[in-house]
């Protein structure tokens, strides 16, 4: 057992590490929330599957063409778009430093969120007046479950954008700030990627079926 | 009628008819529960140990502390998982011709569905979740895992699914539609009562728990590893947790979106899984199974893993090819979502779809088989040492291949559709599950507890355990095969024909004999907490083992390891040994740690809160809850004070103490 492994001549491997460099906190949190976003992307897969199958159930109900109105849900894509954007700017400002133009950004990324929101539930109000509630048929149950998923998604993440704007204010850009707006930003446009397949396949294919 | 209205606000439907007095083994269960749990919060009250418990434990973010958290809860469940097991074996035993048993059907569906769901997700997964949060940090060198709060909010994040399903022992009923609750029978139409939405509630918040921490076990392999430990120097146990964490992480939103949909129906009245307005129960089979087989693989990985450190170390050998191992595990991991249809043959999605799933179902068997003979080459001319460990490896070879072969049968879709929903399949699955996961936590908590507790366990007791559990195992499950060729189905509470009778009796006895082996795993644990001192570890390295967890003192100082290890070689510790590696005894310097946190006790009550509140439709309370969780969960946000440091001289006392033991324990070996 203790053979030396070690061909004579050459240097004796070092087996710990007595000078140990310092470890960044959190180094691992950009891979965990990712793996994070991997797994709500599951959710979605399931909910866009479930869509997939169900998409022709109307039950004798009302059908994509009847109830979907392009024009709003182009308003609203459009929203979400933009407040992508706007999130964006607020990590440049974050990159420069600057805490003042990082909480503006948010404060009008969390205002499109907030539109985005409300024709949403207006879209939702209206439909369940007409009759066409998730109740209805299981085209609109995995309609409403879809849709209504990602908003819920949009709702925390507004509730995350604030508290973030606070967390700035006090602390500043700290390392620790930075790295919670890179997770908000990796969440919002994942939201957004979430919404064009959504506005694809459940509108657009929608309204041509 | 003013009053009545008011109670339904203020209690949904909780009412006094909820508590079922009227049913005396629950009355009986309930007081001997109340009874021992009165008396222990007592004894805990006296002898002043909630600071401790508090402080020490329940707040801990030390993935030691949490992987033993996890491992006690495993066991506490697996008591209460096998009460059910052994009141269905009673039972069946005695329900023939005019005996109708001591169960009404009310009761007994109640009992095999709470078996199963106790079984797997508080028994099965608690223990392969403690076992990696234990391990697999020491094993790679590292300090703690990637995110410590997310680890204890997840452990506690399960604890409530398992306070959730015991509530529904005593307050209301706990679903009868069997451990998956299929769609229609689970819908609001067919099951009515709050069984379903204890069973949907207790699965949703325990799964929050299971994915973050295999967010966290994945992240934590991946960024963490001592340097020199490239992947294909990982042990394989680490192999095996990376691969099972990937299913957990790919699986398990799978299981918390179909549930989602079940629950829509049930309370909202959409139409996913109904019968009528365009819904689809099949939905629900396929996509609960789309979960459900990666399932059982997230279950008998790690189990795997065990058994190669186990089989490696006992034969105090590298393990035999760890590359076609590691290809193996990958390969099982891509298999998992191939073959979920297997479990549904049945449905009738025409021969070509069910030719598939057979095939890739018998696919898989190629790997396990290739892990099955590298195992046995290990041991091929190794110097075999039959300690517990090894006992209960050498059990599993043996019993896990017949399942398997039972298995490969149940994939060829025409006998699975004479087989199918028999107690073949009963015997089937028990036969990996007992044979294969339950085994291997036994192997993996018998070598491992030295490490964790700085003792082993002793090893008479462990013996009678292991003959009683695996004779035990043997003669409860092999009737079933024989009663599900003769066509038996499963879940039945009585039956007609008196042939039958004796093969349940035969199973029935084979129920006791695991009863007794559970016994004698609970008196291995207080007769070597006894002798401990005769049983002491003072070397950190009790087996004379291969990977970096025994590199370090048994227990473990917080800090894992002073100075980071640097790995050259597979079985990093053997190196170390072979290469008379000094261990460095001074230069100690401040080690950065995560602090102690209440967050996720709190968090993980107010989602139990969450979860009753919806069962019983008691809406305010719900919200309300809610609305709290929002705000703890914020609030926690803008603790920043996160870490400590152990000081270089507390770094000092330990490690001297523990170099003290290392040449003590020398000198008297050398005596």
């Amino acid at each position: 057992m203790s053979e030396a492994t070690i061909p004579p001549g050459t240097q004796a491997p070092v087996f710990y590490e007595t000078d140990e460099h310092h470890h960044d906190a959190g180094g691992s949190t950009m891979l965990g929330f990712w793996l994070y976003l991997m797994s709500d992307c599951l959710i979605f897969a399931m909910l866009f599957a479930a869509y997939g199958v169900y998409g022709g159930s109307y039950a004798g109900g009302p059908q994509p063409h009847e109830i979907f109105e392009l024009p709003l849900v182009a308003l609203n894509t459009s929203m979400l778009l933009l407040s992508s954007i706007t999130y964006g700017f607020a990590m440049l400002a974050m990159n420069d430093g600057k805490v003042r133009a990082v909480q503006g950004w948010l404060a009008i990324t969390g205002l499109f969120g907030l539109a985005f929101l409300s024709i949403e539930l207006y879209e939702f109000s209206t439909l369940i007046q007409e009759g066409a509630g998730p109740q209805r048929s299981a085209f609109l149950s995995s309609f409403f479950t879809l849709v209504g998923t990602h908003g819920l998604h949009v709702t925390f993440g507004i509730i995350w954008l604030v508290t973030l704007m606070v967390q700035v204010g006090r602390k500043g850009l700290i390392a620790a700030n930075q790295r919670r707006l890179q997770c908000l930003s990796l969440f919002w446009h994942f939201l957004d990627v979430i919404w064009i397949g959504v506005f694809t396949f459940v509108y657009l294919l929608g309204v041509l079926r | 009628m003013m009053s009545d209205a008011l109670l339904k606000t203020i209690f949904g439907r909780l009412t006094l008819d909820s508590f079922p007095i009227h049913e005396p083994i629950l009355i009986g269960t309930f007081a001997v529960v109340a009874m021992g749990g009165a008396a222990m919060l007592a004894a805990l009250t006296y002898f002043k140990v909630w600071g401790y418990l508090w402080k020490e434990w329940f707040t801990s973010v030390d993935h030691k502390k949490i992987g033993i958290m996890y491992m006690i809860l495993g066991i506490v469940m697996l008591l209460r998982g096998f009460s059910d097991a052994i009141m269905m074996r009673a039972q069946q035993a005695m329900a023939f011709g005019p005996n109708e048993g001591f169960l009404p059907a009310h009761h007994y569906d109640q009992v095999f569905t709470a078996h199963g769901v106790i079984m797997i997700f508080f028994v099965a997964m608690p223990f392969v979740t403690g076992l990696m949060n234990y391990v697999v940090p020491l094993q790679i060198g590292a300090r703690d895992v990637s995110f410590p709060f997310l680890n204890n909010f997840s452990f506690w994040m399960t604890t409530a699914g398992a306070v959730i399903v015991m509530a529904s022992l005593f307050v209301g009923e706990f679903a009868r539609t069997g451990w998956l609750a299929m769609a229609p029978l689970s819908g609001l139409d067919y099951s009515p009562d709050v069984g379903v939405d204890y069973y949907i509630w207790s699965l949703q918040i325990a799964g929050v728990g299971t994915l973050l921490s295999g967010v966290n076990l994945l992240a934590t392999i991946i960024k963490m590893r001592a340097p020199g430990m490239s992947l294909m120097k990982m042990p394989v146990f680490t192999w095996t947790a990376l691969a099972t964490n990937v299913l957990i992480v790919a699986a398990f939103p799978v299981l918390t979106a179909v549930l989602a949909m079940l629950s829509l129906d049930r309370y909202v009245g959409t139409h996913f899984f109904t019968n009528t307005m365009g819904g689809n129960p099949m939905m629900y089979v396929n996509m609960i199974w789309i979960w459900g087989h990666p399932e059982v693989y997230i279950l008998i990985l790690p189990a795997f893993g065990v058994f190669s450190e186990v089989t490696s170390t006992f034969c105090s050998k590298r393990i035999f090819g760890y590359t076609s191992m590691v290809y193996a595990i990958l390969v099982i991991t891509i298999l998992a979502y191939l073959v979920w249809l297997h479990h549904f043959f049945t449905m009738g999605s025409g021969a070509s779809v069910n030719s598939f799933f057979g095939i890739t179902t018998m696919i898989i068997s190629i790997p396990t088989g290739a892990k099955i003979f590298n195992w046995l080459f290990t041991m091929y001319k190794g110097r075999i040492r039959f300690e517990l460990p090894m006992m209960w490896t050498i059990a599993f070879m043996i019993t896990f291949v017949i399942g398997g072969m039972t298995g490969v049968l149940l994939a060829v879709p025409p006998a699975d559709f004479v087989l199918h929903n028999s107690l073949f399949l009963i015997a089937h699955f028990h036969n990996v599950i007992i044979g294969g996961v339950l085994f291997g936590m036994f192997a993996g908590i018998n070598y491992w507890f030295p490490k964790a507790f700085g003792f082993k366990l002793d090893k008479k007791w462990g013996t009678i355990s292991f003959w009683f559990w695996v004779i035990g195992f043997y003669v409860a499950f092999m009737p079933l095969y024989v009663l599900g060729l003769m066509g038996v189905t499963r879940r039945l509470r009585h039956f007609d024909d008196p042939s039958l009778q004796i093969w349940f009796i035969i199973a029935a006895i084979g129920a006791a004999m695991i009863a007794v082996g559970i016994a004698a795993f609970l008196i291995q644990f207080y007769v070597s907490f006894r002798n401990r001192e005769a049983l002491r570890d003072w070397t950190g390295d009790p087996w004379n083992a291969r990977t970096l967890e025994w590199a370090t003192s048994s227990p473990p100082p917080a800090y894992n390891f002073a100075f980071t290890p640097v790995v050259h070689d597979l079985d990093a510790w053997y190196d170390m040994k072979s290469n008379n590696a000094a261990r460095p005894v001074n230069g100690f310097r401040d080690i950065h740690m995560p602090r102690n946190t209440g967050a996720g006790v709190i968090l993980a009550g107010l989602s139990t809160v969450i979860g009753l509140a919806m069962i019983w439709y008691i809406w305010w309370l719900a919200a309300l809850a809610f609305v709290g969780l929002l705000a703890v969960a914020v609030g926690h946000t803008f603790n920043y004070d996160r870490d400590f440091y152990i000081t270089a001289a507390e770094v000092t006392t330990a490690e001297d103490e523990h170099t003290r033991q290392l040449t003590g324990h020398a000198a008297v070996a050398g005596a």
